[in-house]
Parts: structure tokens; C-alpha cells; sequence
């Protein structure tokens, strides 16, 4: 089975109108192409050689990973003598990875990569993580390595990222028993030795995905004395399996369990700076937050397809009162809702990615030569589409891929809840989503900004803009009319200037926001290709109707209450 | 030491994924309704070859396909999982080739190669099951053969060491160079292609299919001699014609039945001695075992 081959859903992503301004981009010129024998000559050569790219990896899901996946829930990783051993399928699925040259897919050339866009990047970890939620993480951790690529110096760059792309694995190391959301409590020291220029490193960190990795990328306090997010520098740390980093303890978890979360003790463990001093967490750990938003939305994305599989299989088989109950009422409209919210989250997962990818671009272009004032602007505006996207993707993906998992195992009734079936594991592994890399409560956070400033807005009159398929004009009057009701509940909370009330209600304006644009990127995508007609649809009749309820809440909640929920 | 080494490989219609479409009305296979595939056993020996390549600096793995010219795919597919190029076989003079007519024409076409360490294929093909062309090649060429291969476990000083997978067990031989081996099953799966190979290579072609890609193709074509797959035809090797396609194949089809499964009832017997012992006779006698 090839879980690229089989969902035209994917490939359609790599058709987008914006493709060919993200990968000429990307590509300077197709200059690459008298260099290294597998670069690209053009743009449909490159997206040729995307396409085949995602094919080797959707084989790979469907031959390796996806079958791997249950025993490697049942055995888990262990620790022996202070080092993590991976369950068996987990290091075959990594080996397969390794020996096929998928890691490093989006680094330069120069250092070893394949210099993939964005797009095919998380359309890969899309498929690692139908296949494998848990598994998914180690495969995305190579993140770590664009971080280097963005922010570090050339030595650092030369150093590891060829090594990445040869299989060693990335851990980013921030969390400590004691900084959790709030990364500015951060404890971990990093002294600087003057004798042989090194930092070394000592303290704990706990939570640690694939805490035992070969290159650790860790937030540590360089500035002796202070105690706010200024005083921490970034450090990248090459793990010799030594006494210097050693796994304490590995979490005993809910689900992806094939994922190795570590307790790891640094004892002068020596390590280079990234970038600048005290920029740790203002500028690369934010950066670096942001593509691992990125990566849990193509997680979640990823296990709701898998949800979506499960549910729709069973429901076809599953016969009860004579016929199979994909054709009573109540199942086909719980197995159309998953599809629907799949197909939604997965077009906001891709839109977001061509906002990122289309501003990575140009910073790395940046990098090379001045920006013209016009590219400069671009720059800035993608910049600023991602970081709305971003949270809202985050928040949606991963609470639609639980609401998912949640009717996956509905569907399947009382056999849903024995462990012969995957939706269980399914179930299990989504409860993180909505938890790490940030919660979805300060997703909200980071996205009610765009709220108030009309970034969302501004891009909801842009969809509005657009020319579509007069089938879905209708839908579009909808629209028009939940776009209303959202700038009507905007305004009124803006007017009590009051911002406990507006932190109260800050997620339920976010959603309306969401709710919306989804509508308008599925009746976009629709138009395009008829494969997204029902969902835009089933979309949205269900986000219609949770739009008027938020509205509904605002317009007749007593803000005195607020005391109530206290 | 570096290994010149040819892999026998052979496109098959994909028999494991057999719909209701598979068979024609006349009993013959409907290979528009099947997918062609890479053998499985030859991809297995695929391996066992690339890992001798990647174990001996310098050694060569080339694959060597007697079919039709889509048969091309399946050198493109080698190449993408690090084979160094290949040579398809191909013409209407080689068609209608049973395992002899196949086996001779293979044997000329690896004389033409020129000195060969290693021959390596499937231990046969999942459309005929015949498992005879490997050990005919051998033959043909007058070299030593091992069958039913698991691992190749050394090469040293033109010897090889071979464990063999045999049904009550396994067992370890060791033979001369030049050697020719037929690779089980059970051993290892073949790696996944590599992206940077498959980028590389997903532009290589037979003479025939550049020229179907036209002249802008041709262009690139000419400055990437990595690019070109070897077609030969039946000039390019040194035959004689009576030993190939229909006159070399002294294996005809008398008859092809479709035999389809129709029988749903079932049986009950109890436990005892004379139950089971009047069953076994039944099955014995109706051929169903024995």
C-alpha cells in the first residue's frame, strides 16, 4: 500500500496556483542543476521530483511504518545503562527512512539535503504520521536541523547537518521540571570555558521527545544572575553517549508510546552556541515553536486521515439490522464529519505552509543578497500570514484529529474499545496534540492578536475576493453572512475594553475566525477540483452553525459572570 | 576485492493481487487487468547484490532483463535502489520463449558482458513458478551454482561463502568464483529507493524510449551518459536463432483450464480413528494431498 499513491488529495496540494512562486524561490534559478546530478532543471521538474519524493515515502508508511505501528505501541522504547533503545519496528522504520535519504529532506544541497519546499516536507510528515503518530516525532525532530541551517554559523552548519542527513537524530531540548509553558524559567547553565572556547552544560531537562539523539539542540542560561527569557542562549550539543548526557528516566505515557520522552542529566556536557547570546528564546526558539506547530498540525492532519481510514473501513464491513451501518443516518453522518473536518484542517494545514514557505524563502534568499523593496514586503506580508496560521492551525488540527479519534472509535462501538482494532491507539495517541508544543489554549493566545488587529479579517476579505465555482456562490452568501456575525462580535468585545473579558471569550472569537476561513479554503479548493465538493458542504453547515453558537454566546453573556466561573 | 556482478531480473504481471478480472474467458492470464511488477525473489536478489556492493569498493551491479520495452521500468527501478545501469533484452524474436529459449538467450547476452564474478537471481518468477531459468543459465554458461540462497555471507579471494535455505533447515557452502546464485524469499527484503538516486535516474531510458520522448528530451539526454539503459536486440548478441523464442522452446501449452473454486460445503466428523483414516484415503485418492 502507498499512502501518497492512493489519496489524490495530497498531490492536488503540489498543483497550487502559489507552487511555482514557492519553488523558483526556492530553487534561485534551477541553478543547483549543473552541481548535483539530482537537482532539478525547472519547475515541473522539481515538482516532478517532489512527487516521486512523497511516493518513496508513502511506500514506506504503508509497507513499513503503518504495519510496524501496533507492535511498537505494545513494546515501547527502553532504557538500558543510561541510553534509550528503541522498540524493533521503531529502528526499522528509521533505518527504512535513513537508507532511502528522506532525512535532511528540506536542507540545502550542499549539506547533504534535497532542498524540498515546505509543502512536500509536511506532506511527508503528514504521511509518517497517519502511519505512525508516535513515530512521527522522531521523524520530525529533523526540524532541528532547519534551525541550524537558519541561525547558526557556517562551521556549526558544516558540522551537522550532513550528519543529519545520514540518520542521526535531532532532540530539542527546552522543558525543565520547572519551565513547562513558561520557557523563560528555564534553569539548565551553560558556562562559557575560555581555555578551549566551549560552553558546558549542567542541569536537568524532563519531557525531552528523543531525548537520547545524537544532535541536541538545548536552551540553557548563559547569563549568570539573570532570570528572564533574556538571559537564555541556544546551544547545539553533540551527544558522545557519554556520562555527560545521560537518560535518567523515560515517561511511562497515554500514547505515542514508540516516542521516547526522556529525563536527561547534563554534567558538563560541552556545546556550541547558536546564533547570538541571549537571543535563546526571543528569536530561535520562537522560530523554532513555529515549525513544530507546523509539524503537529501535519501530525494531527496525518491522524485524522488514519481515524478517517479506520472509521470508514468498519462502517462498510460492519453489518447490523441486515445492512452495513454506513447506510443508517446516524453513522454516515459521524464518518462524513471526520472527512469533513479532515479535508478543512487539512487545507488550512497546507495554506499555512505555503505562507511559511513562501517567507523561508525568502529569508534564506536574505541570507545570499539584498531583497528588492517589493520582495522585502512580500517577505514581510508571508511572514505575517504565517504567524496568524499558524496557532490557528495548531489549535484546529489537533482538537478536530481528538474530536476524529473520538467518533473513529464511536463508529466502531464496543469493538472500538478492545485493543484488537487501531482505533484505540489512534485515540491514545491524539490526547497529546492539543497539549505539546503548546496548548490550545495559548494557541489562542498567540492567534487573538490577529483577532484584534483584523489580520484575519483582512484575509477573510481576500478569500471573499476570489473568483469560484458559481456551484458554491450560495455557500459564499453564507460566508459573507458568518463573517457579520464575527466582525459584530469582535467589536463588542472590543468596545467593553476590558481584557479579562476578551481573554474569556478570546478562544471562541478564534474559532469563529477559523470556522470561517476553512469554509472559504474548502469552496476554493472545490473549485479546483470537485474531489472537495461534499465536505465544503458538510463543512460548512457544521461551521455555520458553530459560528452563530459563539455569536449567540457573546451577544448574551452578562460579563458579571465572569466572577461566577472563578 | 571489486565484483562485477549481473542481477537476472524479470517483470512480471502482479499475481499476489489477483482480482476477479485476472483470468480471460480462455483460460490465458489477462495482463491488462494486472499490474507489472518487479519479481519479488529477483528484488530480494537485488539486495543480496547491492549489499556485496556496498561491503567491496568498486564492485559494479548491473541487471540484465529479457521482455517488452516496458520492461525498462524495472532497470529505472533498480538503478533507483542503487543498481549502476542494466541491459534489457528485447525483441520479437525473443517471444514465446519458454525457460530454455530464455535461458539461452540470457547466457548469450551475459557472454557479451564479458568476465561476470557473480550472477545473481530470484529463485523464480511468480508467473511461471518454474524456478528453472537461473540454474539453466548457469548450466549454459558452464559455472557452478548455488540455489535456494538466504544470505550471501563473504567473498574473499575469489570464493563465496552462501547460506542456503533449505526446507528442514539451513546449510553453508562455500564455492569458486565465477559463481551463479538463486536467491530465496526468506531473505533479506530489497532497500527502498533512494530519492536521491530515483531524482538522478528518473530520466534514464532505452534507446527507443528517447526516441519516443523526442528531440528535446534527446538533448539532455546526451550530456547525462548515466542516463542511457543498454537495449539489445537479437543482433546485438551472438545466437543461433533455432535456440530462440518459439523454435528454441520445446515447451507447448496443450491446454489451459480455469479452474474456479465453487465448492462451499462443508463436513463434520467426529474424533474417532475410522473417521480420519477414511478422510485421509478420500483426500489421498482424490489428489488433493500426496
Amino acid at each position: 500500500m502507498n499512502f501518497y499513491k492512493e489519496n489524490p488529495a495530497l498531490k492536488f496540494q503540489l498543483s497550487h496556483p502559489l507552487m511555482h512562486k514557492i519553488v523558483d524561490l526556492k530553487e534561485q534559478g534551477y541553478a543547483d542543476k549543473d552541481k548535483y546530478d539530482y537537482a532539478p532543471q525547472d519547475f515541473e521538474d522539481a515538482i516532478d521530483s517532489y512527487d516521486r519524493i512523497l511516493e518513496i515515502i508513502g511506500e514506506i508508511c504503508g509497507e513499513i511504518i503503518a504495519p510496524n505501528a501496533e507492535d511498537v505501541d505494545h513494546e515501547g522504547p527502553q532504557v538500558i545503562n543510561n541510553r534509550v533503545k528503541y522498540a524493533r519496528g521503531t529502528q526499522e522504520n528509521h533505518d527504512a527512512l535513513t537508507k532511502a535519504g528522506l532525512y535532511g529532506m528540506a536542507l540545502p544541497r550542499q549539506y547533504g539535503g534535497l532542498n524540498v519546499s515546505m509543502v512536500p516536507y509536511v506532506m511527508a510528515a503528514e504521511l509518517v504520521s497517519r502511519a505512525d503518530a508516535g513515530f512521527a516525532n522522531i521523524w520530525g525532530l529533523q526540524d532541528c536541523a532547519e534551525t541550524i541551517a537558519e541561525f547558526a554559523d557556517e562551521d556549526i552548519k558544516a558540522e551537522f547537518l550532513p550528519r543529519v542527513c545520514k540518520g542521526e537524530t535531532c532532540s530539542m531540548d527546552l522543558t525543565e521540571p520547572d519551565a513547562g509553558s513558561d520557557l523563560q524559567a528555564v534553569q539548565l547553565k551553560a558556562t562559557y570555558n575560555e581555555a578551549d572556547g566551549m560552553w558546558y552544560l549542567n542541569g536537568v531537562k524532563r519531557f525531552i521527545t528523543n531525548g537520547d539523539a545524537q544532535i541536541k539542540l538545548v536552551l540553557a542560561r548563559s547569563e549568570a544572575g539573570t532570570n528572564d527569557g533574556r538571559g537564555l542562549s541556544y546551544f547545539v550539543c553533540d551527544n558522545k553517549h557519554d556520562d555527560r548526557i545521560k537518560v535518567r528516566r523515560i515517561e511511562n505515557k497515554l500514547g505515542i508510546k514508540g516516542s521516547p520522552t526522556c529525563e536527561l542529566v547534563f554534567t558538563n556536557a560541552p556545546a556550541k552556541l547558536v546564533g547570538t547570546r541571549r537571543m535563546g528564546l526571543i528569536k530561535y526558539v520562537m522560530s523554532l515553536m513555529n515549525g513544530a506547530r507546523l509539524g503537529v498540525g501535519a501530525q494531527s492532519v496525518g491522524l485524522s486521515a488514519a481515524a478517517y481510514e479506520e472509521a470508514l473501513a468498519y462502517a462498510k464491513d460492519r453489518k447490523q439490522f441486515g445492512k452495513a451501518i454506513i447506510e443508517f443516518p446516524a453513522v454516515y453522518e459521524m464518518v462524513s464529519m471526520i472527512k469533513a473536518k479532515l479535508d478543512a484542517s487539512r487545507a488550512l494545514l497546507y495554506e499555512c505552509t505555503r505562507f511559511v514557505d513562501v517567507y523561508k524563502a525568502y529569508e534564506m534568499l536574505e541570507q545570499s543578497r539584498k531583497l528588492t523593496p517589493e520582495e522585502k514586503a512580500e517577505y514581510k506580508e508571508y511572514q505575517k500570514l504565517a504567524d496568524a496560521f499558524t496557532p490557528l492551525l495548531k489549535m484546529f488540527a489537533s482538537e478536530f484529529a481528538n474530536q476524529n479519534a473520538y467518533d473513529c472509535i464511536q463508529v466502531h462501538g464496543g469493538s472500538g474499545f478492545m485493543k484488537d482494532y487501531a482505533c484505540e491507539r489512534l485515540y491514545r495517541d491524539a490526547r497529546i496534540l492539543t497539549i505539546y508544543e503548546g496548548t490550545s489554549q495559548l494557541q489562542t493566545v498567540a492567534a487573538i492578536r490577529h483577532v484584534t488587529t483584523g489580520g484575519y479579517l483582512k484575509q477573510i476579505r481576500a478569500y471573499e475576493a476570489m473568483d469560484i465555482n458559481p456551484e458554491f456562490t450560495a455557500l459564499k452568501e453564507r460566508l459573507v453572512k458568518m463573517t457579520a456575525l464575527y466582525e459584530q462580535a469582535v467589536n463588542a468585545v472590543h468596545e467593553a475594553k476590558d481584557q479579562e473579558y476578551l481573554d474569556f471569550v478570546a478562544r471562541r472569537l478564534v474559532e469563529m475566525a477559523g470556522h470561517i476561513i476553512m469554509g472559504y479554503l474548502l469552496i476554493i479548493d472545490a473549485t479546483r477540483d470537485d474531489m472537495f465538493r461534499k465536505s465544503a458542504f458538510i463543512y460548512l453547515n457544521y461551521g455555520e452553525a458553530e459560528v452563530k453558537k459563539h455569536a449567540e454566546f457573546i451577544a448574551t453573556f452578562n460579563r458579571d459572570n465572569i466572577d461566577l466561573y472563578k | 576485492m571489486s565484483l562485477k556482478i549481473v542481477v537476472l531480473a524479470k517483470q512480471v504481471p502482479d499475481t499476489r493481487n489477483v482480482g476477479k478480472d485476472a483470468m480471460k474467458a480462455d483460460g490465458t492470464v489477462n495482463r491488462a487487468a494486472l499490474p507489472a511488477i518487479y519479481n519479488p525473489e529477483d528484488l530480494n536478489a537485488l539486495e543480496q547484490a547491492l549489499r556485496l556492493k556496498d561491503k567491496h569498493e568498486g564492485t559494479t551491479v548491473h541487471v540484465l532483463t529479457m521482455g517488452p520495452a516496458r520492461a525498462a521500468d524495472i532497470i529505472r527501478e533498480s538503478m533507483f535502489r542503487g543498481a549502476d545501469g542494466g541491459y534489457l533484452l528485447s525483441g520479437r524474436e525473443f517471444a514465446g520463449s519458454d525457460t530454455l529459449a530464455t535461458s539461452y538467450a540470457l547466457s548469450c547476452a551475459i557472454r557479451k558482458l564479458g568476465k561476470v564474478d557473480i550472477i545473481i537471481c530470484g529463485r523464480q518468477a511468480i508467473d511461471g513458478d518454474t524456478a528453472q531459468v537461473g540454474p539453466q543459465v548457469a548450466e549454459k554458461l558452464g559455472l557452478p551454482q548455488v540455489t535456494y540462497a538466504e544470505e550471501i555471507l563473504d567473498v574473499e579471494d575469489g570464493a563465496i561463502t552462501v547460506k542456503r535455505r533449505l526446507e528442514r533447515g539451513v546449510e553453508t557452502v562455500k564455492g569458486k568464483l565465477p559463481m551463479l546464485v538463486t536467491v530465496n524469499g526468506s531473505a533479506a527484503p530489497c532497500r527502498p529507493r533512494h530519492a536521491k538516486l530515483t531524482l538522478k535516474y528518473k530520466f534514464a531510458k532505452t534507446a527507443s524510449e528517447v526516441q519516443e520522448a523526442g528531440e528535446d528530451y534527446a538533448e539532455r539526454f546526451c550530456c547525462r551518459p548515466y542516463l542511457k539503459i543498454e537495449e539489445w536486440g537479437v543482433n546485438d548478441i551472438e545466437h543461433d536463432p533455432k535456440w530462440l523464442g518459439m523454435s528454441g522452446s520445446p515447451t507447448k501449452v496443450k491446454q489451459i483450464e480455469s479452474v474456479v473454486f465453487t465448492a462451499k460445503e462443508s463436513r463434520r466428523l467426529t474424533p474417532a480413528d475410522a473417521e480420519i483414516d477414511a478422510l485421509m484415503k478420500e483426500l489421498i485418492t482424490n489428489h488433493t494431498i500426496g
